[in-house]
């Protein structure tokens, strides 16, 4: 019996340590690169799709070769939506799994918990969402929109003729640092403009913040006194029962117009579009841009999901950050190629200057002091099936202000 | 541009008809421009022909069914088949190559505008209102003879008034005094937010110092009917507050009713409460989408189908949990809230992988959306009337199971003198089963009007869990009524402090006013008396 035992052991042991030796010889082969994304708690609904992204555009480059002739290996962790342990996966991915480069984190305070990882061990994060600025760091690119990319045109839009020439704006946010900074800055922004403070109301919910009957009469009561736009720095998910009570309470977009940063395609996606249509977005990306690389990008996603059996995938849509993601993947293997090394510091000094055909339409570049890519700016209407109509564009790309003009204290802190 | 098409219109409809069969080409191909200036221009000119295939246009530019072919005819692509815009002939085949026209708010008010003017003399009673109601925010000088002789012919009086404002409305800049007098007089009786803003306007003062409303008899009218409608508006403002408040109360209600019988009556603390919301609320969701697969045409119906499905598919996950967990754990609360809340991530985990991490779409049924309008732009949505109208019924189906069906006698019996109970026959373990199953099958319920108002996700319960257990709570342990005056009472208070004090200061005033109220009354509103308070 005993010995039965030891030898069961004996042949385990040896197998694992075959195991071991195969992983290690693949490794040598393989560049190893971190994917940090919620895929359970509050943020997996937006989060789960960066990481299927990332998947994708990882699958699509070994396909062609790789990169310095190796394959890349995506290391997957899940920080849960729990902030800091965003930082201790990022820790996990750098110092155990060696990983070249992290694509990752969507909110701001996920990205401020992992930034110190990063500045200490000189790791390289991809950042693909809009923000709300106020930050440079070397360790780090920003692949998604500083708010002169999104907030700002977005309501130099609203005050334009095309845009219904609104006089008095509603900034309504969920109550944490995105809308807090964006709506410091869009303040400071209207006043230049010549709004007065009366005609300016600004208003937060809590987080997960459900009953917005209160709230949407005061819209109601603040658009009597001329025309109104919202502005809207609302959360996700807290997002449909605004909007129901916006249809509910018969205020229509040719009304009081909401503009909204954080809804695009895949938050539209669980939601009944009906008392939506002609509300706006800003991104730097829509599902509807007419571009050929666009409609091969949207090609490749919808085949992406139905072949990996996603949930939904008869209904996937792409949208900005994952648009941001490809990008951001695409830029690291372009810089990668042009310091031949995965080096952080080569890479680094790499990435200024690279240029990649987004799906966007537009040829990005990546700034060399600012490590923000510059990117167009669309504004949509939501159509009845979920997508955007487009009404505005910017000419070109737009070079990105992280710290922005209309701060106070914020001048001559543009460069790295 | 609306004073051209409301000139064109009126005009239009005081000549005498053109025999012209169709709409011109050109103009209708205009709407294909890219420039809106010269969009608006083109929907002026073809609401100003008056031809009856101009509202189909229109109408097919607002629903984004018109399309452009590539050899610059304007089509309208309803359905299966397309039809010439201009002609309305059809064409045969359905060409390959077309871009949908693409319209902005700017252009869709312009629509509105000219489609309610082509609309205000339809036989049907209710597209008239709807089309007066939208001149009421376009009151233009220029729509006053359409509007008049609108008004000669209407017979209805609902819409007679909303007209007669409308009109008064646009004579405000008349050249007469005596007819502004009038039209102020007029409006004072109105209740459009727009008018107030129409009126302040007139008192403001213009760059050289002079008032907009040169006449000092008007300006003190105006003031007048200001303050009439100001005193009509605050008061419509509580009512607004006092209905917001009932239907957030109603919600808690729902949420909470469950955990009253589960925690209020069995004394169980079941962290996965918020769950069987959720497990409700998805419930109803794979009812709609089996409604849609197989019966999309009762689509509007689902909710009838949901209601029951909700209650049975909680109740047996409820059922399910006290056998396999709960009941091993009774009179161990510490073990019970782990082994609770463990369930609930385990619940949110699978539905996550089950329906995915996205939230779902559950369609609020056709005649759920809109809501009553009420004077002075105050508009009760008929989801939330519906929540609160359900929270009334399954709040009597509870106080009639309760206190008629057998199985509440014993529920009632079980719960405040176990020992007893068994004495005399009652199968106590069953009586646990099933009660535990009934409150999670109320919880169902409540999830069925949660997915009406809110997300549907996997996170869902997360959100009502923390107000359930304030409810229950607050209104007094095993209290039915109690925890029915906690819910309705904290909704109109946080309804009440929110205009004051923002929605996250109210929120944070109702937790601390709880706190302390709990502090100084343990035992919640309503105490309850009897042996197994002191148990």
């Amino acid at each position: 019996m005993r010995r039965r035992k030891f030898l069961k052991a004996l042949t385990l042991a040896a197998s694992l340590s075959a195991i071991g030796l195969t992983v290690n010889a693949q490794a040598a082969e393989t560049i190893k690169v971190g994917i940090l994304h919620s895929l359970s708690g509050t943020m997996a609904i937006s989060e789960t799709t960066l990481k299927d992204t990332a998947l994708m555009a990882i699958e699509e480059i070994n396909a062609n070769g790789g990169v310095l002739g190796k394959k890349l290996e995506p290391v997957v962790v899940d920080p849960a939506s729990n902030w800091p342990l965003f930082a201790e996966k990022a820790r996990q991915l750098i110092t155990q799994d060696k990983v070249a480069a992290v694509f990752g984190c969507w909110t701001s305070v996920s990205r401020k918990s992992v930034l110190p990882v990063f500045k200490e061990l000189n790791g390289l994060l991809f950042y693909p969402v809009q923000y709300e600025g106020e930050e440079l760091e070397k360790n780090v690119f920003y692949t998604g929109a500083a708010p002169n990319q999104q907030a700002i045109p977005a309501v130099e839009y609203l005050m334009s003729k095309e845009g219904g020439g609104a006089k008095r704006f509603f900034l309504l946010g969920t109550d944490y640092v995105y809308p807090r900074t964006t709506n410091k800055i869009l303040r400071a922004f209207l006043k230049s403009k010549g709004v007065a403070e009366k005609d300016i109301e600004e208003v937060y919910t809590p987080f997960g913040h459900s009953d917005y009957q209160t709230i949407v009469a005061n819209i109601k009561k603040f658009a009597g006194g001329g025309k109104t736009a919202v502005i809207s720095t609302i959360n996700g998910d807290s997002n449909v029962p605004f909007y129901k009570e916006l249809g509910n309470a018969g205020l229509k977009a040719t009304e009081v117009p909401v503009v909204a940063f954080s809804v695009g395609e895949e938050e539209l996606r669980g939601v009944d579009t009906k008392p939506l249509v002609g509300h706006l977005a800003a991104w730097n990306y829509f599902q509807s841009v007419k571009a050929k690389e666009n409609d091969a990008f949207v090609k490749k996603w919808k085949e992406y999901a139905k072949k990996k059996k996603l949930p939904n995938a008869d209904k996937a849509v792409t949208n900005d950050p994952m648009e941001a993601t490809y990008v951001g993947i695409y830029m690291w293997k372009q810089a990668v190629e042009k310091a031949k090394s995965t080096d952080v510091d080569k890479v680094i000094a790499a990435m200024g200057g690279q240029t990649f055909k987004a799906p966007s339409g537009f040829t990005l570049t990546m700034d060399p002091t600012n490590h923000h890519l510059h990117k167009p700016v669309y504004i949509g209407e939501v159509k009845a099936d979920g997508q955007f109509n487009i009404v505005w564009k910017t000419k070109g790309p737009v070079r990105a202000q992280p710290w922005s003009p209309f701060i106070a204290g914020n001048e001559g802190k543009q460069k790295l | 541009m609306k004073l051209l098409a409301a000139v064109m219109l009126a005009w239009a409809l005081l000549a005498p008809r053109f025999a012209a069969a169709a709409l011109d080409a050109p103009t209708v191909n205009r709407l294909a421009a890219e420039d809106t200036d010269e969009k608006i221009q083109a929907i002026a000119r073809i609401a100003e022909s008056a031809e009856p295939q101009a509202l189909a246009v229109l109408q097919a530019l607002a629903d984004d069914v018109l399309y452009v072919l590539a050899d610059g005819r304007v089509a309208i692509f309803a359905g299966e088949r397309m039809h010439d815009a201009a002609t309305g002939v059809e064409i045969t085949p359905v060409p390959e190559s077309r871009d949908a026209i693409a319209i902005n708010n700017r252009v869709r008010r312009e629509i509105n505008t000219a489609i309610a003017a082509l609309k205000l003399t339809a036989p049907e009673r209710a597209i008239r209102l709807a089309s007066a109601r939208e001149l009421q925010n376009s009151a233009e000088p220029e729509l006053l003879p359409l509007i008049k002789r609108a008004l000669e012919k209407e017979a209805d009086p609902e819409i007679r008034a909303i007209l007669a404002l409308t009109e008064a409305s646009a004579s405000l800049k008349s050249g007469d005094p005596a007819v502004r007098l009038a039209a102020v007089r007029t409006l004072a009786a109105s209740d459009n937010p727009g008018v107030k803003l129409l009126l302040s306007t007139m008192l403001e003062k213009t760059g050289d110092g002079n008032f907009n409303e040169p006449d000092a008899k008007v300006r003190d009218e105006i003031r007048a009917a200001l303050k009439e409608i100001d005193a009509r508006l605050s008061k419509l403002e509580s009512v607004g507050n006092l209905f917001y408040g009932l239907s957030l109360g109603s919600v808690l209600l729902l949420a909470a009713l469950g955990l009253a019988i589960t925690f209020g009556l069995m004394g169980i603390i079941n962290m996965a409460h918020g769950e069987l919301l959720m497990i409700g609320a998805y419930a109803t969701y794979s009812v709609q989408q089996a409604f849609k697969a197989w019966l999309p045409a009762h689509v509007d119906w689902y909710l009838a189908a949901a209601v029951p499905s909700a209650f049975l598919a909680a109740a047996a996950i409820g059922m399910v949990l006290e056998r396999s967990v709960i009941r091993w754990l009774y009179g161990r609360p510490l073990e019970t809230l782990l082994a609770t809340w463990g369930i609930s991530l385990l619940l949110i985990q699978t539905v996550r992988t089950l329906y995915g991490a996205q939230n779902v779409e559950v369609a609020n049924p056709g005649w759920m959306s809109g809501g009553i309008a009420l004077a002075g732009g105050l508009v009760l949505p008929w989801n939330r009337i519906f929540i609160i109208v359900f929270a009334a019924l399954v709040l009597a189906l509870v106080w009639l199971m309760l206190n008629r069906t057998r199985l509440g006698l014993f529920v009632r019996a079980v719960t405040q003198n176990r020992a007893m109970a068994d004495c005399l026959g009652v199968p106590t373990r069953r009586v646990d089963t099933l009660t535990f199953g009934v409150g999670s099958g109320i919880a169902g319920l409540g999830g069925v009007a949660l997915s009406q108002i809110g997300n549907v996700g996997p996170e869902l319960g997360q959100q009502y869990i923390v107000d359930s257990f304030m409810v229950v709570v607050l209104g007094g342990v095993g209290q039915l009524a109690g925890t029915i005056i906690a819910a309705i009472g904290l909704g109109e208070v946080n309804k009440f402090l929110e205009p004051y004090a923002g929605a996250v200061l109210a929120k944070i005033a109702v937790l601390v006013f709880i706190i302390l109220f709990i502090q100084k009354r343990p035992q919640g509103l309503f105490a309850l008396k009897g042996r197994s308070a002191e148990a």
